[in-house]
């Protein structure tokens, strides 16, 4: 599936605000990503399985404490996105969220180490799992709060703007967020302020585990764009390369003042929270056909093939990739294991700013 | 009571049971909110095998819109129950619950009455990290018209969770997220605990120590490690703070003449602050030490377990304020502020 218009309406009303063609493309040429930035994006969804596969083992083996959401399935979005932007570019994640911060060029020892709650933590041990954040990457923060991090990038747009930068933010939410009124109030916030902000809609098809078609009554998130007047476009969220030259076009526009973008991945996640299983006790809330459907739309399968095919890189130099990004992931958890707890006087700091 | 079947049940089978008895009862009962069908806390699960998809209704990710839901088919002769997952959510939902429910019958002249409660998760213990384990009651009890209930064990979570669906107001209905697994021995059947009712848990003559949830598992712990310093405690579980139950206090205290208000919440405003100035209030005159505050550590609850455990009173913290006010130890700075407030 290629780019393609949501509805007539959508058109339609993008007509008046914004030049739609330069979203609303003809399908992908997905070779013109070029071997180089193919081949980033490959090194960063292929760190961020590795990484989110040892954080699964870590959490049931019960290693870490409180519990996480694994990015495994959906690392096309965040790898295609952040590689189409800037290091000072804003980003602002979610519960699931070690994707995103790994893909804007977060540093998996200090990742890792957060998640054992470690002093060494991006956030001293006081954030964990679902509060990742580092400033000094544009990662304005992950979010415990279903869509808490929509009106966030909206704020961080008006700044580009305000001074004058060509800074573009982005938010990734999921489905589920789509309905709530922060969706809503940032989409039309964004549209009359005319921000460059994208909204990531991470359609994974479940907010936990309701069906996006029981929590909403359209096919398609995407199609909400045309109320507030912006563009919404539909992306395959699977396929790492086509996610990235979406979001080239987007952000593009977004840094010419163009205004935002909402952009629906559609996706698949494994499950909404590690060690779901046995939580559920037996109960299901999906069928094996669906689950047989996300494991053949795999994200890292499908660029895996894409490379070779269009002979970016040879299965041998793909493997060293990997090997590499198994090597950083030891590495973190060495590093996370070897840091020590934060103290009492951690709990004390970071209040007030003096 | 023969005949009555007790079991030891979890703190989550009993809201399971309160509210299936309470589906059964009474026909206009329905729960609202997002994965009831399913369970996330597993207190609603099954519940719609029995009473079917429209009494038993799951929602979009909308928790303003849902609590309001709440409130119209409350003001429109139904009796609902909307489950807000965690305690945080409810911050979404505040226009409703604050501006509109604890408003509506006041405000329009007691035309409505409003039987709904508000059931989330409260406070810390899990490691989940600063948005999903924060302390809400006395955001709630700040309110004019707003009942609040915070049960500390099975047993009276059933009865308080039948109670406070009875009632005829707007309930925030807070359980401990940490208290879920727990156990105790629950009767089937009709257990109705009045809101606003506290509860002596265990006698004592020298200090009294007041609190409830999860607080009160703190205090009955230090309490045994006053004992054998020869210091008899008497621990007081309030169990609905909005509204509460001064009388149990204030006579308490006229037999003590000591008190420590424990509350798993912040020291500004917090719950404690409102029992220990009531107490300074009325019964000054019985008192014969400055009252003492256990609150918790004024800042977000940290996701590292040490750290979290570091910020919520700890039965260590109630020994010492405990022992400080009868004469015994040291537990207070130089400039005469308790030294477990952190700052
Ligand atoms: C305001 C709020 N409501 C509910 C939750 C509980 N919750 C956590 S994740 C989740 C599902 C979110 O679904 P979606 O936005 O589709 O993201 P996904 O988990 O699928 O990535 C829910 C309901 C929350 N964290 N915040
Ligand atoms: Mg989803």
């Amino acid at each position: 599936m290629s780019i393609k218009p949501i509805t007539q309406q959508t058109q339609q009303v993008q007509s008046d605000h914004v030049d739609s063609d330069q979203v609303v493309s003809d399908p992908i040429d997905k070779k013109s990503v070029g071997a180089v930035t193919a081949l980033d994006i490959y090194r960063r969804v292929v760190l961020i399985r590795r990484f989110e596969e040892r954080v699964g083992m870590l959490f049931r083996q019960g290693q870490l404490p409180g519990f996480v959401h694994l990015y495994i399935g959906q690392e096309a979005i965040a790898a295609g996105v952040c590689t189409a932007l800037r290091d000072d570019d804003y980003i602002v994640s979610t519960h699931r969220g070690h994707g995103h911060v790994i893909a804007k060029g977060g540093d998996p020892d200090r990742m890792m180490a957060e998640l054992f709650g470690k002093v060494t933590g991006y956030c001293k041990g006081k954030g964990g799992s679902m509060h990742i954040a580092d400033f000094s990457k544009g990662v304005l923060g992950a979010c415990g709060i279903v869509a808490g991090g929509l009106p966030i990038a909206v704020g961080a747009a008006l700044s580009a703007k305000t001074r004058s930068t060509d800074q573009v933010a982005v938010t990734f939410f999921g489905d589920g967020a789509a309905n709530e009124g922060s969706f809503h109030e940032s989409l039309n916030l964004a549209s009359t302020l005319n921000l460059g902000v994208l909204f990531v809609c991470e359609n994974n098809q479940y907010g936990e585990f309701t069906a996006a078609t029981d929590a909403m009554n359209i096919e398609n998130v995407a199609e909400r764009a045309a109320s507030y007047g912006i563009a919404g476009v539909i992306v395959d969220g699977s396929d790492p390369l086509e996610m990235h030259l979406l979001a080239q076009q987007a952000v593009a526009r977004a840094r010419q003042g163009g205004g935002p973008t909402l952009i629906e991945a559609k996706t698949h996640r494994r499950d909404h929270a590690e060690g779901e299983d046995a939580f559920l006790a037996g109960q299901k809330y999906r069928s094996d056909d669906e689950l047989a459907a996300a494991e053949s739309s795999d994200p890292l399968n499908r660029i895996h093939k894409d490379l070779l095919s269009f002979n970016f890189a040879s299965a041998a130099e793909l493997e060293t990739i990997d090997a590499a990004a198994v090597n950083k992931v030891d590495a973190a958890v060495q590093f996370a294991r070897n840091s020590d707890d934060p103290t009492e006087a951690v709990l004390l700091e970071d209040r007030w700013v003096a | 009571m023969g005949g009555v079947i007790v079991s030891r049940n979890t703190y989550i089978a009993s809201i399971r049971q309160a509210l299936t008895e309470e589906m059964r009862r009474d026909e206009s009962v329905i729960l609202i909110g997002e994965d009831v069908r399913l369970g996330v806390f597993a207190g609603t699960r099954g519940l719609c095998d029995e009473f079917g998809p429209d009494r038993v209704i799951d929602t979009p990710i909308s928790e303003l819109a849902v609590a309001g839901a709440g409130i119209g088919a409350a003001a429109t002769g139904l009796r609902t129950v909307v489950d807000l997952m965690f305690g945080t959510f409810l911050y979404l939902a505040m226009d409703q619950i604050a501006n509109q429910a604890g408003n509506m019958r006041y405000m329009f002249g007691g035309q409505t009455s409003l039987p709904v409660v508000f059931m989330t998760q409260n406070g810390g213990g899990l490691g989940a990290g600063p948005h999903h384990s924060q302390p809400m009651h006395p955001l709630f009890m700040n309110m004019p018209l707003i009942k609040v209930v915070v049960p500390s064990n099975p047993f009276d979570a059933k009865g308080l969770l039948k109670a406070a669906i009875r009632d005829d107001n707007p309930v925030v209905f807070l359980n401990q997220l940490s208290l879920g697994a727990t156990r105790a021995e629950v009767p089937e059947g009709e257990l109705v605990i009045p809101l606003g009712v506290g509860e002596i848990k265990r006698q004592g003559s020298d200090v009294t120590i007041c609190s409830a949830g999860l607080a009160v598992h703190r205090c009955m712990e230090a309490a045994e490690v006053l004992a054998s310093d020869g210091i008899e405690a008497e621990v007081i579980d309030l169990r609905t703070l909005k509204p509460w139950d001064k009388q149990l206090v204030i006579d308490s205290v006229a037999k003590t003449g000591r008190f420590i208000a424990v509350d798993e919440s912040y020291p500004t405003c917090g719950a404690a602050s409102e029992w220990a100035a009531t107490v300074a209030e009325f019964a000054f005159s019985d008192l014969k030490a400055p009252v003492r505050r256990v609150s918790n550590t004024d800042v977000p609850m940290p996701f590292n377990p040490d750290l979290e455990r570091q910020v919520m009173p700890s039965a260590a913290d109630v020994v010492e304020a405990a022992r400080s006010t009868v004469g015994v130890g040291i537990g207070v700075n130089a400039d005469g502020m308790p030294a477990v407030d952190g700052d």
